[in-house]
């Protein structure tokens, strides 16, 4: 067949000209996770060599992410066509700085659960499959920030559901079976109105490319079915990204997986939701976007409320976190109400910030209970006694996702609430800084209950309660769960000490996405 | 389903069933058809032996477990990718080989592996719940 095959003109049909070998670090991240969950699940009956596996390939990722954001901003945005299939034909991957440092940042935090999870995942878990499903949930979340098409974020949305499915009931509990219901049930629902909202948008727009999309969405100029498909998307997203009222799921479902699954989960999942939002409503739908932006500003506020007050109301440690995570989301959200280059920034930088600090708070539940085996803050107490690294460690996160200098969150919430003002949306800013206000309150109510207080809820001021006689001596907390620990914390630290690298990414990226040519001149630049 | 003409036909209609699905994934890069499909045929084979001999003796017939047919599959599925990346050109870009066998031409090629690697995901994932599902049942 190929020697019958006349000469044709491949220019026209396919892209001819020579790939650099750096635009592969767009798919190395997939091709590396993917590989690494085959040979996981080849090798599912060594336990002992699972985690050795996902170490490698996940550090391999991590280096292969730092050398694309690098990429990224010495060159601008860059695209690979799969297949060399001109776009919009061929399924392009788009690297921008948002997509790039996201993709960063959840493979650190990913390799800091890898080596988390090597003691506190059970033998017979590792076999029921924890490290390829931690591999395969990697590569649907860089999967789906570095996608450049819709279609193809759904796909990965899917890809990274399904490993979280599994992940959440590693352990066959029935309370975890009850959580993974109500999870699988409300995610489900927001992935249906996606992919309808998507087939409604390939309706319309007759493409599934996000920069001819961004280009045909344009030329529309905000009418009717423009804006009814963004607010579609957004409820799709919000969904996925827990804001309110669609985030009852969450606080029902976080606190039943392993510790270190929610670790993951809270760190990427949920962010997820928050870069598809940014993705879709202001590169693809900035009119639909500046529709809603009201709407947006009143549900950022209220999720950001009811995540601060429902973390100040909770005694069990995991459901707190479960509420500081919305919290979280509600910052973000703000920013993309807002929407001037600041406060988008803010919203990357809050992303970034959120990625490395819940993975290390859910971290920091799994060592509180390693040391006192309870996660109620009625019981709990006297940590301080037993670790004072763990209560400086402890005391360092709990300020920094309360937003307080000088850690990492503290900058995101400085740049949302300066583009709020700049917009003029005082009642944002006050959302904002309430809302910081009381996750500080809750923050600190649970680091003076938990590491300051001698005792459980009866203990006297002044008094260290002893352990009670009899009872086990609290286990050597090991290299495993200090090194992520440890890690995330000096890495937090170190953003908010110096804060200027950082944030001229979050603003590059901000540009990108408020000003599309660069992005679609990346992916149509070659072939027009 | 434990009826005598059923226990009989059922490994000959299996044999033909893995055939077919083979042809219908060789078919599938110009013709309707491929490794989706093929393997989706390969898994019905292993099923009806499954309902007619019990599992133990599809887990016999299969040699590996399902789990490693799909992990192997995905393996050799994200290899296939990987050659353009020595031609200077995008990931998946196929690659075509021409190889004369037997006085015809066979057309190798990287969509050809990707194809064979989707069909033993197909046939690893969907039979070992096939499997488990059939196991439980029993």
């Amino acid at each position: 067949m190929a020697a019958t095959k006349p000469a044709i003109d491949m220019t026209a049909a396919m892209v001819t000209e020579a790939v650099p070998l750096a635009d592969w670090l767009l798919v190395a991240p997939i091709l590396l996770t993917m590989t690494g969950g085959a040979l996981a699940i080849i090798f599912r009956k060594k336990p002992a060599t699972q985690p050795w596996i996902a170490i490698a390939v996940i550090s391999l990722v991590v280096f292969s992410n730092i050398a694309l954001l690098n990429h990224v901003l010495t060159n601008g945005v860059v695209t690979m066509v799969m297949g060399s299939w001109p776009p919009p034909f061929g399924i392009a991957f788009t690297a921008d700085p948002l997509g790039a440092l996201l993709a960063l940042m959840a493979s650190i935090a990913t390799l800091c659960v890898a080596v988390f999870a090597m003691d506190s995942i059970a033998t017979n878990e590792r076999r029921y499959g924890f490290y390829p499903f931690l591999l395969m949930l990697l590569c649907g979340v860089t999967g789906a920030f570095l996608t450049g098409d819709i279609f193809n974020l759904y796909v990965w949305f899917e890809v990274l559901l399904i490993s979280s499915f599994g992940m959440q009931i590693l352990g066959n509990e029935k309370v975890q079976i009850d959580g993974a219901v109500k999870y699988a049930v409300l995610n489900l629902i927001a992935t249906t109105l996606f992919l309808a909202a998507t087939g409604l948008l390939y309706g319309l727009v007759g493409t599934l490319n996000m920069a001819d999309i961004a280009i045909k969405v344009q030329a529309l100029d905000g009418s009717g079915p423009v804006l009814g498909l963004a607010a579609l998307y957004f409820l799709a997203f919000a969904m996925k990204a827990a804001a309110f009222p669609v985030n009852f799921w969450l606080p029902a479902s976080y606190h039943t997986p392993r510790l270190v699954v929610a670790a993951i989960f809270a760190g990427l999942l949920s962010k997820v939701g928050v870069y598809a939002l940014l993705r879709v409503m202001v590169l693809l739908m900035p009119e639909g976007r500046d529709w809603l932006s009201s709407l947006i500003g009143l549900v950022a506020i209220a999720t950001m409320l009811t995540g601060s007050l429902g973390a100040l109301a909770q005694t069990d440690i995991r459901r707190l976190m479960g509420y500081l995570v919305i919290a979280g989301i509600g910052a973000m959200l703000a920013g993309i109400a807002v929407g001037n280059e600041a406060a988008i920034s803010g919203a990357i930088f809050y992303a970034m910030h959120s990625v490395l600090i819940m993975t290390a708070l859910y971290l920091l539940v799994a060592f509180m209970f390693q040391i006192s085996s309870t996660f109620s803050l009625r019981e709990i107490g006297g940590l301080y006694v037993r670790s004072p690294m763990g209560a400086a460690i402890g005391l360092v996160l709990l300020l920094g996702v309360a937003g307080l200098p000088p850690f990492s969150g503290f900058w995101a919430k400085l740049l949302l609430v300066a583009g709020a003002l700049e917009a003029g949306r005082g009642w944002v800013v006050a959302g904002l800084l309430v809302s910081g206000l009381l996750s500080t309150l809750a923050v600190g109510r649970l680091w003076i209950f938990a590491f300051w207080r001698g005792g459980n809820e009866h203990t006297v001021d002044g008094i260290q309660a002893l352990p009670i006689a009899g009872s086990a001596e609290p286990k050597e907390i090991s290299l495993t769960i200090w090194l992520p620990l440890v890690a995330l914390t000096g890495l937090i630290v170190l953003i908010g000490v110096f804060p200027e690298g950082m944030m001229s990414v979050s603003d590059y990226g901000a540009k990108t996405l408020l000003d599309p040519s660069t992005y679609i001149a990346s992916v149509f630049g070659g072939t027009q | 389903m434990n009826t005598l003409i059923f226990r009989t036909v059922a490994p000959y209609l299996s044999a033909l069933m893995l055939l077919f699905s083979v042809f219908v994934l060789l078919r599938g890069h110009n013709e309707p058809g491929g490794g989706f499909i093929g393997g989706l045929i390969a898994v019905s084979a292993f099923a009806i032996y499954g309902i007619a001999c019990g599992v133990s003796a599809v887990r016999r017939a299969m040699k590996y477990h399902p789990m490693s047919i799909a992990a192997s599959g995905l393996l050799l599925a994200v290899l296939s990718v990987m050659p353009s990346i020595f031609l200077g050109q995008s990931a998946m870009t196929s690659q075509w080989l021409a190889v004369p066998f037997l006085g015809t031409v066979i057309d190798l090629s990287t969509p050809l592996f990707f194809d064979i690697g989707v069909y033993l995901v197909v046939v690893g994932a969907i039979s070992s719940i096939a499997l488990s599902l059939e196991e439980r049942a029993d």
